[in-house]
């Protein structure tokens, strides 16, 4: 038996049956975590806290009050709050703040009685495609150290891309679930807005963050999310609306389902290898008896510069404070109170973040909020209103997750306009607030590629279905990335 | 020389009586160590969300509907951007562009019997900002953020007020009306209730506006009047000087009493409002409306009115009792329990009463004569056992703490002498002793009787009953 290998659903089974305990399993994570750490997946990583919970989870399965994710390891990303550990969200500004508190999302995993093994490196503020922006270094990808694992949630998807642990917990903005997803060769889920609390998430763009799964499976996924979503009184956008039994919705047939293929997503940019590798996905859909539709979104190209002036002028209000007066990075010796913002924050932030701070506070300055930040609502509406018009006629929409495989580390530093277009394909689907997934489809020269697969509002359980049914029919979600399969006993 | 005609517009500032903030679940209690009423939210951690408290939205909408105002079907919050210590978040969550309560109106008496209508351009629901405690704290400057989101309604008035005096009983008359709705306790020491005057002059007949100033943070009605009439007398002399009014917000100084400038136009923000992400817009639908609507109190202007058609009062005495809510309830209990007519009560309570408040810097809830002990008192002046003189001798007796009206008449000895025959021996003994000013009387100086009606009194110590001694003493002068 191979632990890291093992499904959710194999794991929960083994603690429940006492095959493995919760110590056992967690200390064998803990060992691939120390064992891979040139990954620099982890910002934190937390043993002690780790064996503890896990001791307390195996006393809960021996008394038989234990639910199907208890003593399941799990990380989560560094920018949810979690009581008592750093939670630093990649950045030199929040390298010494102890949450006080945990984040919704981190409660509700502990209730469902997961182990956190610690907490993944990311683009600081979650402000990055390439999960370089970190004060702590940049991310490698398990496929390729020399290359990205994509960003912003890069640190969760090349864990458990290594097998470092099951599970992983990220953020999603503008496809910083997704395009990390495909990048290492994993599924990970971005749900509709208000599925999961926001309450504990270190806000970088408040209308469009949404937290969601990381698995090597659509049906790990279904786990994860199962604990994950649900309304909460302290976050008012999240939705008070029923959240359904995803597990049980995974086996449905594809038979009849219409799938729209946007025009927009196969124009120029696209690598021709990814979608060739795309269209090998299609032509399996029309297999299943889904009906393949052409459709179109013709608001695409507008997505990027609305994303970037409603996402920027968002977090320059957001990050506002990190002041130095409370918590965080403080300049030492401050002159006067001019000084004391002025030089906490120039230290405390990354070139990204201060990038984005300064577009941000010039798209709300006077004089220029009706030309961008207004300009950039009403071409969010349009983009909402080219999903709605196609919803009306398919269930779902698929296309590639990102243009590309996985870029080299530092190929795009130097040109930030070329790393946000690495995000055209998933930052409409925040702007609208739909779900949708990215699901392992192929492998290009020792690179994974994923397909993203977009739904109507609430439709987590249809994606997960349809991923689950492609991954019953295919292998690429259970390739391991050469250098981190464990050499098998006995055979 | 030119007529100057100011122009006086009024930003008040009032803290809603909700038991917790209005995104947080901290209470609001003044007075607390400082920090230790500011919660994760109030601390502006990461990560941390507001949640709207919809007491703090259904106080808003009593007093829009109380100013007769359009109340929104959908408000909006918006963040107000600015960097400051005791701002956690480094915005302030406000409204903005759709605030909950729009234009409305509101009627002030003049105080020589003619009305003024003010209108209210709108009131929007915001959080208050933490302290800064300069002060206490050598070289350094502590942060108190135990007010940090505090729900407040800022009421904007338009600039329809020509004077102090309108804008003192503008605001008054606000007060009155959050005193009323009971959404703030109006505290003015504590900083419940406060206000920004907006002042420019011109031209008496001119029409178009002259530079305005903002004097911030007035917190009482005394204040707002001399910030007034202060900042009124400076423009002037800078523009009969021949120079120009800056636009700059000042700081008015009670000890100086003068306004002073707080920062200049150069260094004004640019607070970049946009909708607030992390709210959600507000709906007020037509039956909360209704329903807030049918719990509307009774409002100064129905009292006054009802005062002056069940109680036969005046309408400026009406006014007047009014304008304190407790006040006016004060008086209803006491005219209910007295068989004294309604008028007597309303001078005594405007007048004996209001003034020992004064004196001892009282609120009417804690005087020391309630309400029935003056209904007692005033059947006394009634039923003929005190005249009105000692009357009040006792209520200062009944406010030292001495007893009830009784107990005092008793122990003192009181009562009033009405005994004819009592009365007719003093007349007597008073004229006997006075040959002269007899002789003075009846050579026609009429004025001599109050002699002798004063010599009666004297020697009963004010407890003859006047009218009998007058009328006994002009039998006997005859």
């Amino acid at each position: 038996m191979v632990m890291e290998e093992l499904s959710v659903q194999q794991l929960a089974d083994g603690l429940d049956s006492g095959q493995f305990s919760s110590v056992e399993l967690v200390r064998h994570f803990l060992h691939r975590m120390q064992a891979h750490r040139h990954l620099n997946a982890f910002i934190s990583e937390l043993h002690d806290r780790a064996v503890m919970q896990a001791g307390h989870a195996d006393r809960q399965i021996r008394e038989r009050k234990h639910g199907p994710l208890t003593g399941v390891p799990l990380a989560h990303k560094d920018i949810f709050c979690m009581s008592g550990e750093r939670t630093s969200c990649g950045s030199k500004m929040l390298d010494n703040f102890i949450a006080p508190y945990h984040a919704t999302v981190v409660q509700k995993l502990e209730q469902a009685g997961c182990v956190v093994l610690g907490k993944t490196n990311m683009d600081e503020f979650a402000m990055g495609s390439s999960s370089e922006n970190s004060y702590y270094g940049p991310v490698r990808n398990p496929w390729n150290a020399e290359c990205v694992p994509g960003g912003s949630s890069g640190g969760s998807a090349a864990a458990v891309a290594a097998r470092l642990v099951p599970l992983a917990t990220g953020t999603d903005t503008g496809g910083s679930i997704r395009q990390p997803a495909a990048f290492c060769g994993v599924t990970g889920l971005k749900p509709t807005y208000g599925r999961i609390s926001r309450y504990g998430m270190v806000a970088y763009a408040s209308s469009l963050d949404q937290a969601g799964p990381f698995g090597k499976s659509a049906q790990d996924c279904a786990y994860l999310l199962q604990a994950m979503a649900g309304f909460d009184e302290k976050d008012s956008t999240s939705v008070d609306a029923p959240v359904p039994a995803y597990l049980a919705e995974l086996n449905r047939p594809l038979q009849g389902k219409v799938v729209g293929i946007p025009d927009e997503y196969f124009s120029t940019g696209l690598g021709s290898e990814v979608r060739t590798i795309i269209a090998r996905a299609i032509d399996w859909a029309e297999e299943q008896g889904c009906i393949i539709k052409d459709i179109s979104l013709p608001n695409t190209e507008l997505a990027i510069p609305a994303y970037y002036v409603i996402a920027t002028a968002e977090c320059s209000s957001n990050l506002s404070r990190y002041d130095g007066v409370r918590f965080g990075h403080r300049c030492e010796d401050p002159k006067d109170l001019h000084d004391l913002y002025h030089r906490s924050r120039s230290e405390g932030f990354g070139t990204e973040v201060k990038r984005r701070i300064m577009i941000g506070t010039y798209a709300l300055s006077t004089g220029y909020y009706d030309a961008y930040y207004l300009k950039a609502q009403q071409v969010r509406r349009l983009i909402s209103a080219d999903f709605n018009a196609a919803f009306q006629d398919v269930d779902f929409i698929l296309g590639p997750t990102a243009p590309e495989t996985a870029f080299r580390i530092g190929e795009k530093t130097d040109d930030p306009v070329t790393m946000y277009l690495s995000d055209i394909y998933t930052i409409s689907i925040n702007l609208a607030g739909l779900p949708a997934i990215s699901i392992p489809c192929g492998i290009h020269e020792g690179l994974p590629v994923g397909m993203q697969l977009i739904g109507n509002y609430f439709a987590e359980d249809k994606l997960l279905n349809f991923a689950h049914q492609y991954q019953l029919a295919t292998d690429w979600h259970q390739q391991c990335p050469p250098g981190f399969q464990q050499k098998r006993q006995g055979c | 020389m030119a007529q100057w005609e100011a122009v006086i517009g009024l930003e008040i500032h009032v803290q809603l009586a909700t038991q917790s903030k209005i995104f947080s679940a901290a209470s609001t209690a003044f007075g607390a160590e400082p920090n230790t009423q500011a919660c994760a939210v109030d601390l502006g951690l990461p990560g941390v969300l507001p949640v709207l408290n919809y007491e703090a939205v259904r106080m808003a909408v009593m007093f829009g509907l109380a100013v007769n105002a359009a109340v929104s079907q959908r408000c909006v919050f918006a963040r107000k951007n600015y960097f400051y210590p005791d701002l956690p978040k480094g915005y302030q969550i406000s409204q903005y562009e759709l605030p909950i309560v729009a234009r409305g109106q509101l009627e002030i008496a003049l105080g020589d019997g003619s009305y003024k209508v003010i209108g209210i351009t709108r009131a929007h629901l915001e959080e208050d900002a933490g302290k800064s405690l300069h002060e206490e704290f050598a070289d350094s400057t502590g942060i108190d953020l135990n007010r940090a989101g505090t729900p407040l309604i800022e009421i904007v008035s338009e600039p329809d007020m020509r004077s102090a005096k309108e804008a003192v009983s503008y605001m008054k008359k606000i007060h009155s009306f959050v005193r009323y709705l009971g959404i703030s306790d109006g505290n003015m020491q504590e900083g419940s209730f406060r206000c920004d005057a907006n002042v420019s002059i011109r031209p008496a007949g001119q029409k178009e506006l002259g530079t305005r100033t903002e004097t911030k943070n007035l917190n009482s009605f005394r204040f707002v009047e001399r910030a007034i009439d202060f900042e009124i007398a400076r423009q002037i002399d800078v523009l009969e000087d021949g120079n120009e009014v800056v636009q700059e917000t000042r700081l008015y100084d009670a000890v100086q009493d003068e306004t002073r400038p707080m920062r200049s136009k150069e260094e004004a923000d640019d607070y970049r409002y946009f909708p607030d992400p992390d709210l959600l817009p507000v709906v007020i639908r037509p039956e909360m409306l209704e329903e807030i609507k049918q719990q509307l109190p009774e409002l100064p202007g129905e009292k006054a009115l009802r005062f002056t058609q069940e109680y036969g009062l005046n309408a400026q005495d009406a006014e007047n009792l009014v304008l304190s809510k407790e006040a006016a309830e004060y008086f209803e209990q006491t005219a209910r329990n007295t068989n004294a007519e309604a008028k007597r009560v309303a001078n005594w309570v405007t007048g004996e009463l209001n003034a020992a408040l004064n004196q001892d810097d009282l609120e009417i809830a804690s005087s020391p004569v309630s309400s029935s002990m003056l209904a007692k008192l005033l059947n006394r002046i009634e039923d003929g056992t005190i005249s009105g003189k000692i009357a009040k001798d006792i209520f200062r007796s009944m406010w030292a703490g001495e007893g009830d009206v009784d107990s005092i008449i008793e122990s003192k000895g009181l009562r009033q002498i009405t005994d004819t025959l009592e009365i007719e021996t003093l007349v007597n003994q008073v004229v006997r002793e006075n040959p002269a000013q007899v002789e003075q009387f009846k050579s026609g100086k009429d004025k001599v009787f109050g002699f002798f009606v004063g010599q009666v009194m004297k020697i009963t110590g004010g407890k003859a009953n006047p009218q009998q001694v007058n009328r006994l003493l002009r039998e006997k002068l005859k």
